[in-house]
């Protein structure tokens, strides 16, 4: 019982962060209709940078966050106007540019990395790392769970940002129907620009949360696309709501997977869970809800 | 039409007498490799330039029918060669798989569920080891320690492979295979059987990239998951085959696996050696530019976009 609570809620913890990298997917592929397979790779570039505030300035990685998440903001801005705005005036057959793009971007980025930092294997050793609490037998690990509560701070930011201001209204009018908004005299080029911004920005967040836990590598990214949409399908494409859950189901799927399947069966179980959901509940859980 | 015939003509003959010209094993091994990836992006450009399903996984293909061959030699102990005729058929049985699940999607989603199910095939490759060696991967001994009779293979694959392609696209399965790009529901309302089509270019497109994939473990001798899998160095490589050389065009994807392979080989040998030795260590960020650049210049190849190119050229002048 104790190892299956334990499972639980490293499941949950872990999940918090896999919401907030699913939620900028989402927002992309809500507004744009597109997968940004360059997801984990602009989070792998966020951790670098985290990684170089901490080594050279002596950053601490929470701190970091208030700046990388600017950095990868404009990152992201840049990406949409100059990379995958333009392709949407080419006339092709194939209509999948834009994900080929991203995944050029990806290529690009890590590529990048692997030049300036080498593929050796980094880390942030910050004091608080290695410690743990206990809350009923249960063993809480430091960093996981200030991350989990800093993803939920942001979550919440998010939606009031998205439901309150006047730009997240406009996010969301465009996402839900493109023409329409435009009519209403949104700027949708501009639109797109700000909220692949976010997206990066979001994803950036989740980099500084996860690298006082994990080794950074160039290839760090690539699992973390393939999580971001795994979450985004679960929770219905464009849906935020749904990405919270999805985020949550895959982190404590995995765990679960990990614990009772085999630890190298991990990365398989998101993508089995993927199949499935495309399979028999096309939509994602955003059908079951219809939030 | 008789201008195609002599062009066709002067080109197979060129093909056919290179390897009596270039005694260069380096640059036979390149012709190889770029006549293997005839074959691929050519079996892309069936189902993705034709039948409109874009597919992100044509690395599963690939490498089911490299690893049939090299589970063939290395747990049954017959020869790889067999692989050559197994590893299209078992490709086309992964295929079907692939289309029962996948085919249930349209569109973005069906390139999407590609890339999971590639995904999914290259962690069963890492973890089932007993099968397949995990990352050790499978090693062969070379069967010719000469290029030539691979490189007749190559080409008489990457020739068998374009003529059944043409044969195909002329045929009534052609006609239905664009109907179906250009609107399914409209092609089903003609009483196309839609499903039935996207199957059946799924199948000629798998068996092709299968037997390619059988084709390089006899070449290269060696494959583990991380090759023959990959997404980029497959996947996406075939698609960008496509895509620079000219999608839905016969001669786009040959034309495009000779640039592609001209081009990544010129940087991976840091341009003929001239360049510093940095130049080498970054092909594969030089592939991931050429990827963007690619989609915003030429996103519908070099055959494709002909006019367009033939226009900048005459205006320059």
């Amino acid at each position: 019982m104790t190892v299956f609570l334990q499972t639980l809620v490293s499941g949950l913890l872990i999940g918090g962060i896999y919401a907030l990298i699913g939620l900028g997917m989402t927002l992309i592929m809500g507004v744009m209709g597109i997968i940004n397979l360059a997801h984990g790779q602009l989070m792998m570039v966020a951790m670098y940078l985290t990684y170089a505030a901490y080594t050279y300035l002596h950053l601490d990685p929470y701190l970091a966050l208030f700046v990388v998440m600017p950095c990868l903001f404009f990152l992201g801005c840049a990406v949409q106007k100059f990379l995958l705005n333009p392709l949407m005036d080419v006339e092709t057959i194939i209509p999948q540019n834009q994900v080929l793009m991203t995944v050029g971007i990806a290529i690009v980025l890590t590529e990048v990395a692997r030049f300036i930092f080498s593929s050796t294997y980094l880390s942030v050793r910050t004091s608080y790392s290695t410690k743990v609490f206990f809350l009923g037998g249960v063993s809480f690990n430091w960093p996981m769970t200030v991350a989990f509560l800093l993803a939920v701070a942001l979550t919440v930011t998010l939606f009031w940002f998205l439901l309150k201001t006047d730009l997240g209204r406009s996010i969301r009018a465009t996402a839900q129907d493109k023409e329409a908004a435009i009519l209403m005299g949104v700027n949708s080029r501009r639109i797109t620009i700000i909220t692949y911004g976010l997206g990066a920005g979001l994803v950036a967040a989740a980099g500084c949360l996860l690298i006082p836990i994990f080794y950074l590598f160039p290839d760090i990214g690539r699992p973390f696309t393939t999580k971001a949409f795994v979450i985004t399908i679960l929770g219905g494409m464009g849906s935020t709501v749904g990405a919270i859950f999805g985020g949550l189901t895959l982190g404590i799927a995995e765990s679960l997977g990990a614990t009772y399947i085999g630890m190298s069966y991990k990365e398989m179980v998101g993508l089995i869970i993927f199949l499935l959901v495309l399979i028999f509940l096309p939509g994602g859980l955003k059908r079951l809800t219809k939030v | 039409m008789k201008r195609n015939r002599l062009t066709i003509a002067i080109l197979a003959a060129v093909f056919l007498l290179f390897p009596v010209a270039v005694t260069s094993d380096y640059y036979r091994h390149l012709a190889i490799l770029a006549l293997m990836w005839v074959v691929i992006g050519g079996s892309w450009n069936l189902l993705a330039g034709y039948t409109g399903q874009i597919s992100f996984g044509h690395a599963i293909f690939f490498g089911t029918g490299a690893y049939a061959a090299g589970i063939l030699a290395d747990k049954l102990g017959l020869s790889a060669w067999w692989g050559l005729v197994l590893g299209g058929p078992a490709a086309v049985v992964m295929g079907l798989i692939l289309g029962f699940i996948c085919f249930r999607l349209r569109g973005p989603y069906f390139a999407l569920a590609t890339i999971a199910a590639g995904e999914i095939c290259r962690l069963i490759a890492v973890n089932w080891e007993s099968m397949t060696n995990g990352m050790v991967g499978i090693l062969l001994i070379q069967s010719f320690r000469s290029k030539v009779p691979y490189y007749y293979l190559a080409l008489a694959l990457a020739g068998g492979s374009m003529l059944v392609f043409s044969l195909v696209m002329k045929s009534k399965w052609g006609f239905y295979f664009v109907s179906i790009r250009e609107d399914q529901d409209a092609a089903e309302s003609l009483g196309i059987n839609a499903s039935l089509y996207k199957n059946l270019s799924l199948a000629i497109s798998a068996f092709f990239t299968g037997t390619a994939g059988a084709f390089y473990l006899n070449y290269m001798a060696f494959i583990d998951p991380e090759v023959v899998f990959s997404l980029p160095y497959i996947s996406i490589m075939a698609i960008l085959v496509a895509i620079i050389g000219g999608v839905a065009t016969i001669w786009g994807p040959a034309v495009g696996a000779f640039i592609m392979v001209g081009v990544q080989e010129t940087f991976r040998s840091a341009i003929f050696g001239l360049a510093p030795k940095w130049v080498s260590q970054s092909h594969a960020l030089v592939f991931g530019l050429m990827v963007i650049f690619v989609i915003l210049y030429l996103a519908n190849g070099v055959v494709g976009d002909w006019p367009k190119i033939k226009r900048l050229v005459v205006r320059s002048r």
